[in-house]
């Protein structure tokens, strides 16, 4: 009975990185380089990059598949071939109905125009015709919640409102395939929860999702068939539970450091954040039952009056276990310019399991550095069979033998 | 059970007719079919990105419509200056000014197409790199907003017609055509630029050199009269001075176009053709190299 919405069948896409197939190649460039080739010149500048590489996917219809993987892994240009954006190399995709793209939130959005131009204007470019839009109008404010503002130009929008009218629009679109790239990793926890709300009302309706995220709790609450790419292949295909419990167990996913690119116009720049081990080695495994460190080393350019420095750690189900700040424990005057070396030890009581820590630097006026999941770790140890929890800190029960008998016992 | 019929019955009302074709999408080598169905499916598009232009381009300026007025006013008193005091160009026996508007109105509304249909792929990026669409729908949305100013001028010209005893005969309901015909040259040399455009970026310097010197090969402040019999078809191999001839002779009572218009227009549409197979060659790639 059930058919198939998508159909991919061994799909490879390469991309050529060169001088000349550059981004921003100039003409000199490209006559260079013929000049070259007919010379017997050949320079082999071009580079060859595959994004896919034979990859075959069904999704039925009406259901919804999660893709996963590092960055880079091929799961947006999956995307971009289902959407027809980009043609594929070899291979063939098919779709059956009505493919709506949402890889970015806003796309098309002019600042200059009010929010109900936009909201026209990027229905159309969605494909939805106006009398479409019209239907749905009320439904799409509601949603974005923003009525009083419906006629101020958008770029007056905070950041916040912004995003939710340009999910709403998206989301509200009559299309029989969705495909979802990473709309939730922008946007405030209030505005996350109301599109995972939104995508799996989607999906109860009755339309097929493509959901790429690495939101991995979120992928689990919303898809039932997972894929995983990884350097353009499909590594892992099937229930969610288990490709993601591969996915983790595999290990790739970790970092025990990261290093971030200068950043000239602000204030603070991250420049790196690592784990350490107790005995200060850089590690991704971690004994559970040991303390670790997160050191984060940043420069700031500019004083920043109330500069205040915090380090968070994430299950990769989505909680946030920890969050730490210096101001916390450092009441005094911050902020002064100068290289900064932040280290915070965690004492062992989070459980066995995988987990991501971020770092955040600001005041509390700004927000300077926000980087999520930068570094991905697991503690290990054993589960004891309480595989679920977050927090293993051993408390002690107190407990008291009251009596020598069962209170039941006098029945007997 | 109930559920699930349910659900199955809620997948078809929303699924209707189109649902059961598939929707391919396979390497073409560069063959595509030229699809102008599917532009047409995306006219609503063309409208909203047209009219996005339109207000974007008037909502912050202080004197708004105003310009619409004194580009023509202004720039007309600069040929007049220029090209009749100081060097005495002739007009086929039209008073000066309205043979200068005439030509200044459909120019600007040309050079100002061509620029936005060339800058069209790349002011554009995150269309073209997160959604998908007829790809042709932002060049010729881009012929468009030059209405605004074209319309604004042509009323213009209409208020001073009496001031020079012109009144155009039956010949004004030509006239369209000449819109239609800028509209052409515009589309296929913007298409080609482009396309360019996508690929090297060098297609913002070029064309504003370009399009100085097609302003000089275009009867904007002279008359095409002017240019030897000799070389009258190797002039009309600028489609734009059939364009502007014709137009003049339209709503001017100016001399008729001889059949060098033919070549013009020969020009124009081959110039079109050529532009939308090599946009449509290189437009699976768009998103790939932008």
């Amino acid at each position: 009975m059930a058919r198939n919405a998508i159909e991919i069948e061994n799909v490879s896409k390469r991309y050529l990185l060169g001088e000349h197939h550059g981004a921003h190649g100039t003409l000199r460039d490209t006559i260079t380089a013929s000049v070259q080739r007919t010379l017997g010149r050949e320079t082999s500048r071009t580079q060859e990059i595959w994004a896919l590489r034979d990859v075959s996917l069904t999704v039925g219809e009406g259901e919804s598949l999660g893709l996963i993987g590092r960055n880079g892994a091929g799961k947006s240009t999956v995307l971009k071939v289902i959407t027809r954006i980009t043609e594929p190399t070899s291979g063939v995709s098919r779709t059956r109905g009505r493919v709506g793209s949402l890889l970015e939130v806003g796309t098309g959005f002019h600042p200059e125009l009010t929010g109900r131009e936009n909201v026209y204007l990027n229905g159309a470019i969605l494909g939805m015709g106006r009398r479409e839009i019209d239907r749905r109008f009320d439904e799409i404010v509601e949603f974005a919640g923003v009525p009083r503002f419906l006629d101020t130009p958008v770029k007056r929008y905070s950041s916040g409102m912004y995003l939710r009218l340009a999910f709403a629009v998206a989301a509200h679109l009559d299309s029989d395939i969705m495909a979802v790239d990473e709309v939730l990793a922008v946007g405030d926890a209030e505005f996350q929860r109301k599109c995972l709300g939104k995508m799996g009302a989607l999906e109860r309706e009755g339309r097929t999702v493509v959901f790429v995220s690495h939101n991995l709790d979120a992928i689990a609450r919303l898809c039932r068939t997972t894929a995983w790419l990884e350097g353009g292949q499909l590594l892992a295909y099937g229930p969610t539970q288990e490709v993601i419990a591969s996915y983790l167990a595999s290990g790739i996913t970790r970092a025990a450091q990261a290093d971030f690119p200068e950043r000239p116009d602000e204030p603070v720049s991250l420049r790196s954040a690592t784990l350490y081990n107790e005995d200060g080695d850089p590690a991704v495994q971690v004994d559970r039952g040991r303390p670790f460190t997160i050191e984060a080393r940043f420069v700031v350019k500019k004083p920043v009056p109330g500069l205040d420095i915090t380090g968070f750690v994430e299950s990769l189900r989505g909680a946030r276990v920890l969050d730490e700040a210096w101001s916390e424990a450092a009441p005094d005057e911050r902020g002064e310019p100068g290289e900064y070396v932040a280290r915070v030890t965690v004492p062992p009581v989070l459980a066995v399991g995988d987990y991501a820590a971020g770092i955040w630097i600001g005041s509390p006026y700004e927000t300077h550095v926000y980087e999520e999941d930068v570094l991905r770790f697991r503690l290990e140890g054993a589960t004891k069979g309480r595989a679920d929890r977050v927090l293993q800190l051993g408390l002690a029960w107190d407990v008291e033998r009251t009596g020598e008998r069962l209170a039941t016992g006098e029945r007997t | 059970m109930l559920e699930i019929q349910r659900r199955r019955y809620r997948k078809r009302e929303l699924t209707v007719e189109a649902t059961d074709r598939w929707t391919e999408n396979r390497p073409s080598g560069g063959r595509r079919a030229l699809r102008l169905g599917e532009l047409w499916s995306y006219r609503e598009l063309v409208v909203f990105l047209a009219l996005r232009d339109i207000k974007a381009r008037y909502k912050q300026a202080l004197f708004g419509i105003g310009w619409s007025v004194v580009q023509p006013v202004v720039g007309v008193l600069v040929l007049a200056l220029v090209f009749r005091r100081l060097a005495g160009v002739p007009s086929d026996g039209i008073p000066y000014a309205p043979f200068a508007l005439l030509g200044f109105l459909l120019w600007s509304y040309f050079s100002a197409s061509l620029g936005n249909a060339s800058a069209s792929m790349v002011n554009n990026v995150s269309l073209v790199t997160k959604v998908y669409f007829a790809r042709l729908v932002t060049p010729v949305a881009s012929l468009l907003p030059g209405f605004v100013h074209l319309a604004i001028g042509l009323v213009l010209l209409g208020v001073l017609l009496p001031f020079y005893d012109i009144t155009p005969g039956w010949e004004a309901l030509v006239f369209p055509l000449c819109l239609v015909g800028a509209m052409i040259v515009a589309l296929g040399a913007g298409l080609l630029l482009a396309t360019l455009n996508v690929r090297y970026r060098d297609v913002g310097h070029v064309l504003g050199f370009l399009t100085q010197l097609w302003f000089l090969a275009s009867p904007v402040a002279y008359p095409s009269s002017l240019v030897g019999e000799e070389w009258r078809w190797a002039y009309a191999l600028n489609p734009m001075a059939g364009v502007i001839d014709t137009a003049r002779w339209s709503l001017l009572n100016g001399p008729a176009p001889g059949p060098e218009l033919a070549l013009s227009a020969v020009v124009g549409v081959a110039l079109l053709a050529v532009g939308l197979l090599y946009f449509q060659r290189a437009e699976r790639n768009f998103a790939d190299v932008i």
